[in-house]
C-alpha cells in the first residue's frame, strides 16, 4: 500500500521505524524533544521513546557532535539533529577530524556510525547564515558519505540506510521541501547508497541533479518536451558515493549534460560531477558540459536579491536550449 | 607517600612499578629511534608524567574506557598495551595497532578500552564524554577516563562537554595533567584562576592531586571510578606533573621557556618511578637488587620490541584505501572516480 505523505513525516517514520528496531539508536540535539526541532520534524517522538532516547542539549554544537563520536565508538548509533546546516562549521572538528577519520587512523578497529541530519536551500529570507548548501564541504571529506533526499520516498529510504550504516553519514533535507508530499510505501524500504534514479528518460540531453533541485531539472525537462528537447533527469540520491556509472551511461547516450546543485558553483558538486563526465564521456559529448550552483556570493536577505542567487527552472532551460542547439553558454 | 596497607597490594604495587618503568623504557627507546632518523616523523614523550597514567589506569578494568592525547604513549601502555605492536605503530608498520596508518599521534588500542590518542589538543573530551553516555544508556558499567593536558585546558569543548556531563551525570573522569607547559607557553601564561574551579562551577567535585605520586593517584582513581559506577560521576582531577622533555622530540633548546635548573630538579627530587622504588624498598616490598633485575627484564623487553620493529614489514601499497569505511574492502572503487 502506498499513501502520500511529507517529507518531514516520512523522515520521523524512518526514524521512529530504526528506534523500535535498534535500541542502540538515539537522537540528539538542541529542541529535539518536546520542541520537536523548529521544522517539527520529529515531533512525537519523545512521547512514544523518552527524553532518555530523544535527548535535548544545551546549544553546545561542537560538544553534542563529540559526544555522538565518543556514543558511536562504544555501541550507540546516535542521530545528531543540526538545526541548520549552515552550523556545520562550528562541528567541523568533531565530523572531519574525529569522526570521519576514526575508522582509517585505527586501521579499520574503530567504527563511527552516526547520522548527522541537517538542512540545506535558500528561499526562505533567513540570510548568510541560515541558508547554505553545505554538502560539497562535507563531500570533500574522506569517510564521510552524504545523501541528498530529493522527495519524501527518497528522504525515508535513505534515511534508514544511513541509521543502519556502520559509517558516519551526513544528510542533507531541504528545509523547503518538509511539507512536499510524495507516494510512500506503508511497507519497509531502504535505498540502497551510490544508486541514483533515473527520474525521466530522455534522448537529447542529461540534466543530473540533486535535493530540491531534481524539480527544477523535472520542471525544466516538460518544458523542454513541448520544444521537441528530450531531457533526462537523474538524481544520485547520494553524492558520496556517487553513481557514476548511471551518470556516464546517459551522457553517453545524450551527449549533452547540465549538473544542477544549490552548493556554491565553485569547487562545487557540480564541478565535480561535470569533470567525472569530462573524464569518462569526453568523446560523447557534443558541448561543454554545463554547472549550475548557487551564486558565488553569501545568501543575501532581500527577496529582489536572494533569488538572483540559486538555478532555476527557467535558467536550465535556457542553457539547454542553447547547447542542444550548438551554441555555447558562455561565449568569450 | 604513605605506608603499604597489606601484603594483598604487593602485586598492585609490584605491578604499578613495572608499568612505569616500561613507559620510561619505551619513551627512552622512542626517542632514540627519532634521533637516530629511523622514525618516520616526529613524537611527543611521555617521561615523567609515568605516575599519571599508571595510577589511572591500574584503577580500571579491560572495560574501562580511556582517551589518549598527542603524547600518549604512556596512556596506552598503562592500560595494557604490547610494546611491539606500538613500535610497529611507531614506525608505520603493517603489524601497528593502527596497521602504521595512525603512528605516534593516533594509537588506539580497542582491546584494551584505549579509544585512541588524538592529534588535536582537547579533541577528545567530546568521544570520551559520549562514551560516556554510551554507558549510562546502554546500562553498562564502564567508566571513561578522559586524559588531557593543562594546555586543553584552553579549548571551548571542554567546557560543553562538562556542562552536558553533569547535567546527565555521566560516569567520566576528566584528568588533567599539569605538567606546567602549554607546549612553548607556561600554563600560568595561559591559564586564568584556577582550574578545579572552573569544573566546580559546573557543580563537579574537583580534586588536585600530586601527579608524581603513584599511590595518591591510585588511590583517588579507585574512589571515583567505584563512585562513578554509583551514577555519582562526573569528577574532574588536576594531576600536577613535569613532562621531561619538550614539547616534542624535535624540542631540544628550550632556555628560552624553561630552565635546565628546574628540569634537573624535577628528575633528581621528584622522579615518579626513583621515589616510588625507594617506598617499596623501605616498606621492604623488594630489594634494590630486585628491582635492578626487572629494570632490566623490561630495558632487554623494550629492546627486542624496537629490533622487531624495525625489521618488520610495512603495509602493502594496496592497504591505502582500506579502512577509510567500514565494509568497503577498498574506497576508490566505492567512490567512483578510479584514478
Amino acid at each position: 500500500m502506498t499513501r502520500e505523505i511529507t517529507l518531514s513525516k516520512a523522515v520521523n517514520e524512518a526514524i521512529a521505524e530504526e528506534m523500535r528496531r535498534d535500541p542502540t539508536v538515539f537522537l540528539i540535539g538542541e529542541d529535539v524533544a518536546e520542541a520537536g526541532t523548529p521544522f517539527k520534524v520529529l515531533s512525537g517522538l519523545v512521547e512514544e521513546f523518552g527524553t532518555d532516547r530523544v535527548i535535548d542539549t544545551p546549544i553546545s554544537e561542537p560538544g553534542f557532535m563529540g559526544i555522538a563520536v565518543g556514543a558511536a565508538m562504544t555501541g550507540s548509533r546516535p542521530i545528531v539533529d543540526l538545526m541548520f546546516g549552515d552550523f556545520l562549521y562550528l562541528v567541523m572538528d568533531q565530523l572531519c577530524n574525529q569522526a570521519a577519520k576514526t575508522h582509517y587512523m585505527s586501521g579499520g578497529k574503530l567504527k563511527v556510525p552516526l547520522v548527522l541530519r541537517t538542512n540545506m536551500g535558500a528561499t526562505r529570507r533567513s540570510a548568510a547564515q541560515h541558508s547554505q548548501s553545505l554538502q560539497a564541504i562535507v563531500a570533500h571529506i574522506p569517510g564521510l558519505k552524504v545523501a541528498m533526499p530529493s522527495s519524501a520516498y527518497e528522504a525515508k529510504g535513505l534515511m534508514k540506510t544511513a541509521i543502519r550504516d556502520d559509517n558516519p553519514v551526513v544528510i542533507f533535507e531541504d528545509k523547503l521541501m518538509y511539507q512536499d508530499k510524495a507516494p510512500v510505501p506503508e511497507e519497509e524500504y531502504l535505498i540502497p547508497f551510490g544508486e541514483a534514479k533515473i527520474k525521466r528518460d530522455g534522448r537529447d540531453i542529461t540534466l543530473v541533479a540533486t535535493s530540491s533541485m531534481v524539480q527544477v531539472a523535472e520542471e525544466a525537462a516538460t518544458t523542454l518536451a513541448a520544444e521537441g528537447i528530450s531531457a533526462e533527469v537523474i538524481d544520485p540520491r547520494t553524492i558520496v558515493p556517487l553513481d557514476e556509472q548511471t551518470i556516464i551511461n546517459s551522457v553517453r547516450k545524450t551527449s549533452r549534460a547540465i549538473v544542477i546543485d544549490e552548493g556554491h558553483q565553485s569547487y562545487g558538486v557540480t564541478a565535480e560531477i561535470a569533470a567525472r563526465i569530462n573524464e569518462k564521456a569526453f568523446y560523447h559529448l557534443d558541448a561543454p558540459v554545463i554547472r549550475m550552483g548557487a551564486m558565488d556570493v553569501p545568501v543575501p536577505f532581500s527577496p529582489a536579491l536572494e533569488d538572483l542567487t540559486v538555478p532555476t527552472a527557467e535558467g536550465v532551460v535556457e542553457n539547454a536550449r542553447k547547447i542542444c542547439r550548438g551554441e555555447l553558454v558562455h561565449a568569450a | 607517600m604513605s605506608a603499604a596497607k597489606n601484603k594483598h597490594n604487593t602485586e598492585d604495587y609490584l605491578r604499578m612499578y613495572k608499568q612505569m618503568v616500561r613507559i620510561r623504557a619505551f619513551e627512552d627507546n622512542a626517542n632514540q629511534l627519532y634521533l637516530s632518523a629511523k622514525m618516520p616523523g616526529l613524537t611527543h614523550m611521555y617521561s615523567g608524567q609515568e605516575a599519571v597514567a599508571v595510577g589511572i589506569c591500574e584503577a580500571l578494568t579491560d572495560e574501562d574506557r580511556i582517551t589518549s592525547t598527542h603524547r600518549g604513549h604512556g596512556h596506552c601502555v598503562a592500560k595494557g598495551a604490547d610494546f611491539k605492536a606500538m613500535f610497529c605503530e611507531l614506525l608505520g608498520k603493517a603489524e601497528g595497532y593502527c596497521r602504521g596508518k595512525g603512528g605516534s599521534m593516533h594509537i588506539a588500542d580497542q582491546s584494551h578500552g584505549n579509544l585512541g590518542a588524538n592529534a588535536i589538543v582537547g579533541g577528545s573530551m567530546g568521544i570520551a564524554t559520549g562514551a560516556a553516555l554510551s554507558a549510562k544508556r546502554l546500562g553498562k558499567d564502564f567508566v571513561t577516563v578522559c586524559f588531557f593536558g593543562d594546555g586543553a585546558t584552553a579549548q571551548g569543548l571542554w567546557y560543553e562537554v562538562m556542562n552536558m556531563a553533569a547535567l546527565w551525570k555521566l560516569p567520566v573522569i576528566y584528568a588533567c595533567e599539569n605538567n606546567g607547559y602549554s607546549e612553548y607557553t607556561k600554563t600560568e601564561e595561559i591559564a586564568a584562576g584556577s582550574l578545579t574551579a572552573r569544573a566546580e562551577a559546573f557543580g563537579i567535585e574537583a580534586f588536585d592531586v600530586d601527579g608524581q605520586d603513584v599511590l595518591a593517584v591510585n588511590e583517588l582513581t579507585r574512589q571515583l571510578t567505584e563512585r562513578c559506577r554509583n551514577g555519582e560521576g562526573p569528577f574532574f582531577i588536576e594531576l600536577d606533573t613535569y613532562r621531561y622533555h619538550g614539547h616534542h622530540v624535535g624540542d631540544i633548546n628550550r632556555d628560552y621557556y624553561r630552565s635546565k635548573g628546574e628540569e634537573a630538579e624535577w628528575k633528581t627530587v621528584r622522579d615518579p618511578i626513583t621515589n616510588f622504588g625507594k617506598w617499596l624498598i623501605d616498606q621492604k616490598i623488594m630489594t634494590a637488587d630486585e628491582l635492578v633485575v626487572i629494570d632490566n627484564e623490561i630495558s632487554a623487553d623494550a629492546q627486542a620490541a624496537v629490533e622487531y620493529a624495525l625489521k618488520a614489514r610495512y603495509p602493502d601499497g594496496s592497504e591505502v584505501d582500506m579502512h577509510v569505511f567500514a565494509g568497503v574492502d577498498h574506497a576508490l572503487e566505492y567512490l567512483g572516480g578510479a584514478r
